[in-house]
């Protein structure tokens, strides 16, 4: 277990260090400059803020301090916001992104649940029709068109949640909605899926011969062994959700992670590009590292041992 | 079982709560409720967060309405986008006028300290130091040693600005220059206080409590990517002429959230876009309102085709700008037929530059076609296959395919190729003057018709298309420094002229516009077509 660990380690690192080099070296084709009003300066003017912010060095040499920087864990400061440190920049906006995506993954876990179960207990009925068909709808309309119907019927029209804005609790419920129908879409086509597959096992068989109640079967042993492939699944869809989404941060005026990562990359604002990729890669290769941990804990048949672990 | 199940009750309470304290919840609830009691409220809309409040770093529409509204400087702009004399009581010049002498009224910053002028001496010379985004403002300013200091021949304390006591300042400038009061209003011009910045140090101007206030208003809240707040500033030496005790500016960068805001009376001012616009044009608080900004066509002047004068005429006309503003854009946008926009600038006798100067290069389809065929025969072309430069944006793609259509319609043997880039690529192509046309929009830099049309000066940075009259060039230098104002407009019509009429050197597309629903009760909210965008100070709500 301990070798395993530190060669996971090991890997991770080296995974952040290549997606760190590659980043920098991309960003680098991207035209124009980093600065603002970049229509306004004059060649003169672009030299001296070039000289500036090295960025008249060679990219290898640029390349190099920005490691050694990285290193001592500081990501600079941004060029569009003057004075501001990436690094207070990121820690400001998660909050909001991970609130909602937290949300909306629990939010959309339950109902996926209840949609999933209940279709795989009474297949080929009009409930497991009737979920199919909500789990259908809710992969194929895209979040942000459930999103403008929320804010308009449940906020305009009803009045009953805030339309926008970021004012307390009663703000975070729309966009963890909008944003929590894809999860119970994936959710619960998966576990009716895996219900299906697990509810034909010998040990289900076992099970019932043993006299256990069907309630009993179904909590211990068909949710119990079908939730092992959701796990697999909901780490990486909790990182992608956690992190912000553009679309639903801009309709509910949520200050969040995912609106910003998109606009530094429009206007090339060099070092909050890097320190958000390097944000986002750091915690899915980290969540996908525990998933594989928590793994061993949801399912005895996995172990980490050298050559045992097929 | 049950302590377990308490136990984690308990843990997941507490990690809610800490996530709800990472948050950053704006807590506005609590502040309406005082809001009521206090009296005028105005609650607006902006599209983005402050991205700096240092006024000698600012280099946005947003920061400079922040600016404008809770400092003062020497000048500021009125309802007619003039200046008038704000911070400064009297303003004498020199016979040459060259030396520019300001007395400045007594008036307080908000830490209690007055507002000297060795505070503008340090805020000039810290921006020529920083070469920060507007230093060039210095140079337009004409004041002395700015562009030695740009170009690093001198040094930052050689700039033209001298506290010569407490309250006197005096400003040298290179030559006479008729814009220098016009140019004072803008945000960049301020004063700061010398011993508040350097005691901030690098957290100077990043949050609410950062920066000093010496305006109508003061900033009381500022969330990041949420909104901000101001709030009447009682010691400002014109108190009583502001009557909003509080305004609430909210972030929403998307149009519908804005208009759905509107809709709870959450805002009382929001910008519509183009897709709404049919929703709400018969609205009551519906209007349309000019801006200052321009779309055009630039042409690469050394294009075998395009250099010649009557293909851009044909162009010009061949191209019905009405469509395009009232079928494809919808907008609020209108036609133009001139570089400098309808609506702002207004001559000594108080009429407009647009009216004065009339339409250029409009036509029917068959004169577009007469200049066109007489510009093919000078250039010995059948027919002409160039590409236009666009930013990929969605507006200036319908814009690009709409003058395809209309080119290639218009005029026989025209064959027109979209080529869209991201928008910093748009702007190296223009600069490296590797294009046929390009599809290119300007902003004025402050308020005064000479913005638009220095920009076509043979060396210009803005040039980006090899143009060159001298004729141009010498009309330009003759009105830099030509104090008689009437002379002065009298050379800006006919700078506009050259250019269009004598040259077709551009192709003007349109005046930007903007939709908006506002609040009947809101009055008095100025709107400027350069620096900041707003002025809350003669704002009021009349109930």
């Amino acid at each position: 277990m301990k070798r395993y660990l530190i060669k996971r380690i090991g890997y991770m690192l080296v995974t952040l260090f290549v997606i760190v080099s590659i980043t920098f070296f991309l960003m680098q084709l991207l035209p124009g400059t980093p600065f603002t009003n970049p229509e306004k300066l004059t060649e003169q003017q672009m030299t001296i803020l070039n000289a500036k912010y090295g960025l008249d060095q060679p990219v290898g040499i640029q390349y190099i301090r920005y490691l050694g920087n990285l290193v001592q864990g500081d990501l600079g400061y941004s060029f569009q916001h003057e004075g501001r440190t990436v690094s207070s920049m990121i820690s400001d906006r998660i909050g909001p992104s991970a609130f909602i995506g937290l949300q909306a993954l629990v939010f959309g876990a339950i109902i996926g649940l209840i949609l999933g179960i209940i279709s795989a207990l009474r297949h080929n009925s009009v409930f497991d029709y009737g979920s199919v068909a909500i789990a259908v709808i809710g992969m194929s309309i895209p979040s942000f068109v459930f999103a403008a119907l929320l804010q308009y019927y449940v906020g305009v029209k009803l009045e009953w949640l805030p339309v926008a804005l970021w004012e307390g609790y009663s703000s975070t419920i729309l966009p963890s909605f909008a944003l929590s129908v894809t999860v119970t879409a994936t959710v619960a086509r998966f576990i009716r899926s895996e219900m299906l597959e697990v509810l034909g096992q010998d040990y289900v068989i076992t099970a019932r011969a043993k006299g256990m109640t069907e309630n009993q079967v179904i909590v211990k042993h068909v949710i119990r062994n079908a939730l092992i492939p959701v796990v697999t699944m909901l780490g990486p869809l909790a990182v992608s959700i956690m992190t912000g989404t553009l679309v639903i941060e801009k309709i509910f005026s949520v200050p969040g992670l995912g609106e910003q990562f998109t606009l530094s990359i429009l206007v090339l604002d060099y070092s909050v590009i890097m320190g958000i990729t390097i944000f986002y890669s750091a915690l899915f290769i980290f969540v996908v590292f525990l998933v594989d941990i928590i793994y061993g804990f949801l399912d005895p048949r996995i172990t980490y041992n050298e050559g045992e672990s097929a | 079982m049950r302590r377990k199940i308490k136990n984690s009750a308990l843990t997941l309470g507490m990690a809610t709560a800490l996530l709800l304290s990472g948050c950053n919840f704006s807590n506005s609830t609590e502040k309406d409720d005082e809001d009521k009691k206090v009296g005028q409220t105005l609650n607006v809309t902006e599209p983005a967060d402050i991205p700096t409040l240092d006024s000698t770093k600012a280099h946005d529409g947003i920061a400079f309405t922040v600016l404008n509204n809770i400092n003062e400087g020497l000048y500021r702009q009125d309802e007619n986008n003039l200046p008038i004399k704000a911070l400064a009581t009297e303003h004498e010049e020199s016979e040459d006028k060259v030396v520019h002498t300001f007395t400045l009224r007594d008036a307080k910053w908000s830490n209690g300290e007055p507002v000297t002028a060795q505070d503008f001496e340090y805020a000039w010379k810290r921006v020529m130091k920083d070469n920060s985004p507007y230093a060039f403002m210095f140079v337009t300013a004409g004041i002395k040693n700015a562009e030695a200091i740009l170009n690093a021949e001198k040094d930052a304390d050689e700039l033209g600005i001298k506290a010569i006591d407490e309250k006197t300042l005096e400003v040298t400038l290179e030559a006479a220059n008729p814009l220098f009061q016009t140019l004072l209003t803008f945000p960049t011009f301020l004063p700061q206080n010398q011993k508040f910045v350097e005691e901030k140090g690098d957290q100077y101007a990043l949050e609410a409590d950062g920066v000093l206030f010496n305006g109508p208003f003061k900033l009381v809240e500022w969330t990041h990517e949420q909104g901000w707040k101001y709030e009447k500033n009682e010691d400002y030496w014109d108190a009583k002429e502001v009557k909003l005790d509080n305004i609430n500016v909210y972030v929403v960068k998307d149009p519908s959230t804005g208009s759905n805001l509107y809709e709870t009376e959450k805002v009382d001012r929001v910008e519509l876009s183009s897709a709404l616009v049919d929703q709400y044009k018969d609205d009551a608080n519906f209007q349309t309102m000019q801006e200052s900004g321009l779309v055009f066509l630039r042409f690469n002047h050394n294009h075998p085709v395009l250099g010649n004068k009557e293909i851009r005429r044909a162009i010009n006309m061949a191209i019905d700008k009405k469509g395009l503003t009232d079928v494809i854009l919808k907008d609020g946008s209108s036609p133009l037929n001139g570089v400098v926009p309808a609506g702002f600038y207004n001559s000594p006798d108080n009429k407009d530059y647009r009216e004065l100067n009339g339409d250029f290069n409009t036509g029917t389809v068959e004169e577009a076609q007469e200049a066109w065929t007489k510009g093919l025969k000078e250039t010995g072309q059948k027919d002409v296959t160039v590409s236009i430069n666009i930013a990929d944006s969605d507006d200036h793609k319908k814009v690009a395919e709409y003058i395809q259509a209309q080119l290639e319609d218009n005029l026989p043997g025209m064959k027109l190729e979209i080529k869209a880039v991201p928008f910093a690529q748009r702007l190296e192509i223009e600069k490296a003057i590797e294009y046929d046309l390009s599809l290119s929009s300007w902003g004025p830099d402050y308020s005064d018709p000479m913005t638009y049309l220095d920009m076509w000066l043979k060396d210009g940075s803005a040039n980006r298309m090899d143009y060159y009259n001298p004729e141009l060039d010498k009309l330009v230098a003759q009105a830099r420094i030509e104090s008689d104002l009437a002379k002065r407009y009298e050379m800006l019509l006919a700078l506009e002229k050259i250019l269009l009429e004598e040259d077709a050197a551009i192709a003007p597309l349109y005046q930007e516009g903007e939709s908006i629903l506002i609040r009947e009760k809101i009055k008095g909210v100025l709107v400027h077509p350069t620096g900041a965008e707003f002025s809350y100070k003669w704002a009021s709500i009349e109930e």
